[in-house]
């Protein structure tokens, strides 16, 4: 076998152009792919971080059909003491979750004693929330950061605190419907303004959990919707299918399951986004798969076409057709090797260049997002796996139409 | 016992709807050790002669044994085995393969054919190029040596598995007469020594001068035989 790659590297060292050329035509396929690999999923960790970690958390569990009617907010489908007991005794047995928080969500009229709009409000537990969505202060923008929030304060939306100016430390009222049908009033204190982000509820006001229940008239422990973190975004699937499961064998009297849980992934769109970045990384891997596919078929043809002679001499002085193969196949895997080592090498390279250079970019209403590129060893480990398989495969058809020749024919080559 | 022995041996060639026969039912013997030429004019059939003694190309009739062996039916595999041990062969063009030393050009039977152990193999090249006086251009590649020394690299190769037949189509047709006098000599220095068998097609008067035994063909027949130093029959 050493032999075979002694002749195959002389072989590749004697056509020094045309091996450069190849070779450098897949690094650029692999460049490509492990340069938008590491961008496009920088941008994908990056936002699915901001987020769960500032809004939605990991996971979220609701009364079954919640979800289905989250738009009116609705809160006779508010999970009762009993069920968050449940929930947070399941919860408990987890060994893979961080935090959980609790929510009320709810819809009220918001006034600042000259004008009047609608507002869409999650109330929370000030310390369970900052343990669970852990960048949500970083969507403070105007007030103190510190706690979040107490009792008698709201952080106003963006968009709303611009549309009725209203400032940190103005006072505001809320005006809600109970679920009796009655309406309630409270008036509260602008802590901070919160910036708005993707997603649903990025756009929601924020107010304590206590606060909320007076302002519903709830006597007892009641929630909307429980947001859940894990110690690993990556133990997802395996955390949400136990989680699903044990949820799924809670059932009421009508033999129907009581709660629901979802993952971010069916609670943000941005989620179709990420899979639209996964088609495209596929479909980007697939024209790297073309270009060393034909960039080797066509370098491997030439090798042959050129060679028809010397193959013939091979043939007749006894090399068997199965050496002749591995000659030529040996050829096509070193060529394989030689851009995949390049183009990695390239890659990290430019991933370390953009990482210094700190770039930058806007996303939606987001501004100034770091870019901070990054590889898993894997990904470089796949691509160049595939590269090399390719190349193999590119050049077995010319190599076995080399070890197929009729020595005769091929030693009267001209 | 005869090296190599054809019997009523036949090779058509089809070309669309027309069958070519190229050599017609001829019976001959070479003995071993013996300088063998087999002439006559471009398109008599001498180049299938030698290809189908070489499993090059498979006879379409007759019998042809060479070392003892029936080879008319072998597959591809098997004839390549069989080149590989018994055969060697010296090209017009030297067919040296240019991104091997001289050195390494002689060693390639031996290591990707016959798998010699590594010092017995580097013993029997340089043995085998001292014996061609190729011994101190080892290094040098087929593109830095004159045609007369790659034909001598050439015969080197073909004799270094202990080939027991040489089969030589046109050895001298790309050599100056001095060269191709200095190969003919080697050849036969090298048909002494080893007593391999030589068999050539050739239409070279100073091949055919050398030769013991000459067979002329023409049309596809073994027309006469000229023996000059005994050793064959047709």
């Amino acid at each position: 076998m050493l032999n075979i790659l002694k002749l195959a590297i002389r072989n590749l060292k004697r056509y020094k152009r045309r091996t450069f050329l190849t070779s450098m035509l897949i690094s650029l396929g692999v460049v490509a792919v492990l340069l938008f690999i590491s961008v496009s999923g920088s941008f994908k960790a990056m936002m699915v971080g901001q987020i769960t970690d500032s809004m939605l958390g990991h996971l979220q569990i609701h009364k079954k059909g919640y979800l289905a009617s989250i738009d009116s907010l609705p809160l006779n489908r508010n999970l009762n003491q009993q069920q968050i007991k449940k929930v947070e005794q399941i919860l408990a047995e987890e060994e893979a979750i961080e935090a959980y928080s609790m929510r009320i969500k709810m819809g009220a009229m918001f006034s600042n004693f000259v004008e009047t709009t609608n507002i869409r409000l999650n109330a929370v537990m000030p310390s369970q929330e900052i343990d669970t969505a852990p960048l949500l202060t970083d969507r403070i923008i105007e007030g103190q950061k510190d706690g979040l929030i107490k009792k008698g304060e709201i952080l106003v939306p963006e968009l709303i605190a611009k549309g009725l100016k209203v400032k940190v430390g103005d006072a505001i009222v809320l005006v809600a419907n109970n679920k009796d049908g009655s309406v309630n009033g409270q008036n509260f204190v602008v802590r901070g303004i919160l910036e708005g982000i993707s997603g649903p509820g990025g756009r929601d006001g924020m107010i304590h959990i206590d606060d909320a229940k007076s302002l519903l008239r709830i006597s007892g422990a009641e929630v909307s919707e429980i947001a859940v973190r894990l110690n690993d975004i990556d133990q997802l699937p395996t955390v949400f299918s136990r989680l699903k499961s044990q949820f799924g064998s809670l059932r009421n009297k009508q033999d129907k399951p009581v709660f629901e849980v979802h993952t971010w992934e069916k609670l943000s769109p941005f989620f179709n986004i990420a899979k639209m970045i996964d088609l495209m990384t596929f479909f980007i891997k697939i024209m790297l798969i073309a270009i060393v596919l034909v960039s080797i078929m066509n370098v491997m043809i030439m090798a042959v076409y050129e060679r028809i002679n010397e193959i013939g001499t091979l043939a007749a002085i006894g090399t068997l057709p199965g050496k002749i193969l591995a000659l030529f196949v040996v050829e096509g895997f070193l060529l394989g090797i030689l851009g995949a080592v390049t183009g990695t090498v390239i890659s990290l390279i430019g991933i370390s260049f953009m990482n210094a250079s700190q770039i930058s970019f806007d996303f939606g209403r987001q501004t100034g997002l770091l870019l901070s590129p990054t590889i898993a060893a894997g990904d470089v480990i796949s691509v160049a796996l595939v590269v090399i398989a390719i190349a193999v495969a590119a050049s077995l058809q010319p190599a076995f139409k080399a070890a197929r020749m009729d020595p005769i024919t091929a030693l009267r080559h001209v | 016992m005869a090296l190599v022995t054809a019997e009523k041996l036949v090779k058509n060639y089809v070309l669309g709807d027309i069958t070519v026969q190229a050599i017609r039912g001829v019976d001959f013997s070479i003995e071993p050790a013996s300088f063998v030429s087999f002439i006559g004019p471009s398109g008599s059939g001498k180049s299938t002669l030698l290809n189908m003694i070489g499993c090059l190309d498979p006879p379409t009739g007759g019998t042809l044994q060479v070392a003892g062996r029936e080879i008319t039916g072998l597959s591809r595999k098997e004839a390549a085995r069989f080149r590989g041990e018994h055969i060697g062969f010296v090209f017009q063009d030297f067919n040296l393969i240019p991104v091997l030393t001289v050195f390494e050009n002689v060693e390639y039977p031996l290591q990707m054919v016959q798998n010699w152990p590594k010092e017995k193999r580097r013993k029997r090249v340089m043995d085998m190029l001292d014996a061609v006086g190729m011994a101190d251009q080892g290094n040098k590649y087929p593109g830095q040596i004159s045609g007369g020394q790659k034909q001598r690299v050439a015969v080197a190769r073909a004799l270094v598995t202990n080939a027991e037949l040489v089969l030589a189509d046109e050895p001298t047709a790309n050599l100056d007469r001095e060269t191709a006098n200095r190969i003919i000599t080697l050849m036969q220095q090298m048909r002494d020594e080893f007593g391999t068998t030589f068999v050539f097609s050739t239409h070279d008067p100073r091949i055919v001068k050398n030769v013991e035994i000459t067979f002329s063909i023409e049309d596809g027949m073994l027309e006469k035989n000229h023996i000059a130093g005994g050793g064959a029959d047709a």
